[in-house]
């Protein structure tokens, strides 16, 4: 583990009454630093914990904004559930696809944009409604996340998964 | 009775609430205070008690049997604010986190001395990161303040706030998954027994509380159980915030006194349907409750009165569907939640939920069969109570009590092999193809 990735494991591990704990926020943290969980923060967070990585693998997988894989600078999801399924975010899931050419998921050529339908994001008032590197919008129309994709286009996120 | 002041709510929209010095003009932690300053842990539980108030988190316990129930055996004792608000159609949650954060950590206060909890854990969904930040920035303000940390407002008592912000997991909302989960693991419940009251976080005496639930209880410190019992039906009375989306002209956070009747809350405050539209489900109690419909109206939302409709009044995430609206599409897409969000240890939640999912989606596709729909009758009774959380219990008593009250719309579905409801569902829901 390099000395500031050390540093940090134990600025979180001394949150908690027990180590194991601070998991969780250290592969976050990692994630953030590195776009993605690596192979690596698997390694650094068993070394953290005590256990193997498989079981770190486990843990990591359990959860779906944990992410194996590298993701776009910008990460958009999309919510799928009830409430916005009720005010139009079936439309605007297709018109998203179409606009990108990826299906639910995947990531742009470019490596910039990566798509997913997730469940419900607790904002069913102001539906359809996505996050964009977690970031809330709002009554989102096509037209709306056209806008919204230009802003996108023209900035560069530091990190597409923030920790804190 | 006097008319219904919001209480929970009161200034959101109006007042900055993140602000402190806003907070503390509305009497902000003169609640904390009084606990503190005049009342003994026990009378806090026993004013907690005498109130009725009943979990705000879907499961309607009673709150202060709840905290009755750690053993006295000199073990570390532990509370946990279950912030990891996603069931379906609920978002109450997600606004008091944003918008009155200081009254979650005077609930959390006050509730810890009650307990005698010597450490209190937030437990945030990962995906309010916004809420996240407001909290963190409110708690480190309150730190300063000297309402969190040691020797709160001059008193004895001090307890430290651990912030979590979870990863991604509806499970996690459940209490035994959201321990395993703040102790680092898969978010996989427990068999219970043993309960969290006994063998909690690391094994310790645990209370989780949701967040509304804690929000009202500076409410009751300060206002007195029979003020609080006296709003809606004595069993379970209180201010409760219901989440109104779907069909309405007004969707949004309304705090109500318990036992409002169904159509009040949506005339009165949701702005009524649509012109010319006629109502026909609503789901009272998030994705995990069986739907009310039109002759239903009347039905005072509450724990008890819900639950004799067969239904709940669960989280207060009240989804509702006008005539456009296709049951079977509706139905696909809670299965598709369910099937998602299912841990996996529970074979009826792992496999039941996949088959109900692939039977849902063929019907939608118009590819479904009178066999299906057969089948589809007999799987409450399969999938209900036969798994280690309610998780399992959740998959079926939307689908199956639209089943019972539109049979010939699923039907339909096979006979014409697709939506009845295609082009008027295609405005609906922006079906588009």
């Amino acid at each position: 583990m390099s000395p500031e990735r050390r540093r940090k494991a134990e600025e979180l591990a001394a949150r908690y009454p027990r180590r194991q704990s601070a998991l969780i926020p250290f592969l976050q943290y990692c994630q953030e630093q590195d776009g993605f969980v690596t192979r690596q923060a698997i390694r650094d967070g068993a070394e953290m914990c005590g256990l193997t990585e498989a079981e770190v693998e486990s843990i990591a997988s359990f959860y779906t904004l944990l992410f194996r894989q590298s993701v776009g600078k910008h990460l958009i999801q999309v919510c799928r559930t009830l409430s916005c399924m009720l005010r139009g975010a079936g439309e605007l899931q297709e018109h998203i696809r179409r606009r990108l050419g990826v299906r639910n998921g995947e990531t742009t050529p470019d490596g910039l944009f990566t798509y997913e339908e997730v469940e419900c994001l607790a904002a069913c008032d102001r539906a359809p409604c996505l996050q964009h590197n977690l970031m809330f919008h709002y009554n989102v129309t096509p037209d709306e996340f056209d806008r919204l994709l230009e802003t996108w286009r023209a900035s560069r996120p530091a990190v597409s998964l923030p920790a804190e | 009775m006097a008319p219904f002041e919001p209480v929970l709510t009161r200034g959101l929209g109006r007042l900055d609430l993140t602000d402190l010095s806003v907070y503390e003009a509305q009497g902000g932690f003169g609640a904390l205070r009084k606990a503190l300053r005049d009342m003994t842990p026990e009378a806090v539980v026993n004013e907690v008690s005498a109130s009725n108030l009943r979990g705000r988190g879907g499961a309607g316990f009673p709150t202060g049997r709840k905290w009755s129930f750690l053993p006295n055996d000199g073990r570390p004792r532990y509370l946990v604010c279950n912030c990891d608000e996603a069931e379906p159609g609920t978002f109450k949650d997600h606004m008091l986190l944003e918008q009155t954060p200081f009254q979650i950590i005077e609930g959390l206060v006050i509730s810890a001395y009650a307990i005698r909890a010597e450490r209190a854990f937030m437990y945030i969904r990962g995906e309010f990161l916004e809420g996240y930040r407001i909290f963190r920035r409110a708690l480190e303000t309150a730190r300063e303040r000297g309402y969190v940390g040691p020797r709160i407002a001059g008193s004895d008592f001090s307890l430290d706030i651990v912030v979590h912000r979870g990863a991604g997991a509806y499970i996690c909302g459940e209490e035994t998954a959201m321990l395993e989960s703040i102790e680092g693991k898969r978010g996989e419940p427990r068999l219970k027994p043993p309960f969290p009251a006994n063998a909690g976080l690391y094994g310790m005496p645990t209370v989780v509380n949701n967040v509304e639930t804690l929000c009202c209880v500076p409410h009751i410190v300060e206002r007195g159980a029979q003020w609080f019992s006296s709003i809606g039906p004595p069993k379970c009375p209180g201010p409760k915030i219901i989440s109104v989306s779907g069909h309405v002209r007004k969707p949004g956070n309304y705090e109500v006194p318990m036992g409002i009747p169904a159509g009040q809350l949506i005339e009165e405050y949701a702005g009524g349907l649509e012109p010319g539209r006629r109502l026909k489900a609503i789901q009272p109690g998030g994705g995990s409750s069986a739907a009310i419909f039109e002759e239903d109206l009347d039905t005072g939302l509450d724990f008890d009165s819900l639950a004799a409709k067969g239904t709940m009044l669960g989280s207060g995430g009240f989804v509702v569907m006008d005539d456009r609206t296709c049951l079977v599409r509706a139905a696909l897409t809670l299965v598709r939640f369910f099937e998602h969000e299912s841990c996996g240890q529970c074979t009826p939640c792992r496999e039941g939920g996949q088959w109900v999912a692939r039977m849902v989606g063929r019907l939608e596709a118009g590819e479904g069969s009178n066999a299906d729909l057969a089948i589809l009758r007999t799987l409450n009774r399969t999938l209900t109570g036969t798994n280690l959380c309610p998780l399992g219990d959740s998959i079926m008593p939307f689908l199956s009590s639209v089943l019972r009250r539109f049979p010939e719309e699923f039907e339909t579905h096979v006979t014409q092999a697709g939506c009845p409801l295609a082009a008027e569902q295609a405005v609906a829901a922006g079906a588009g193809a």
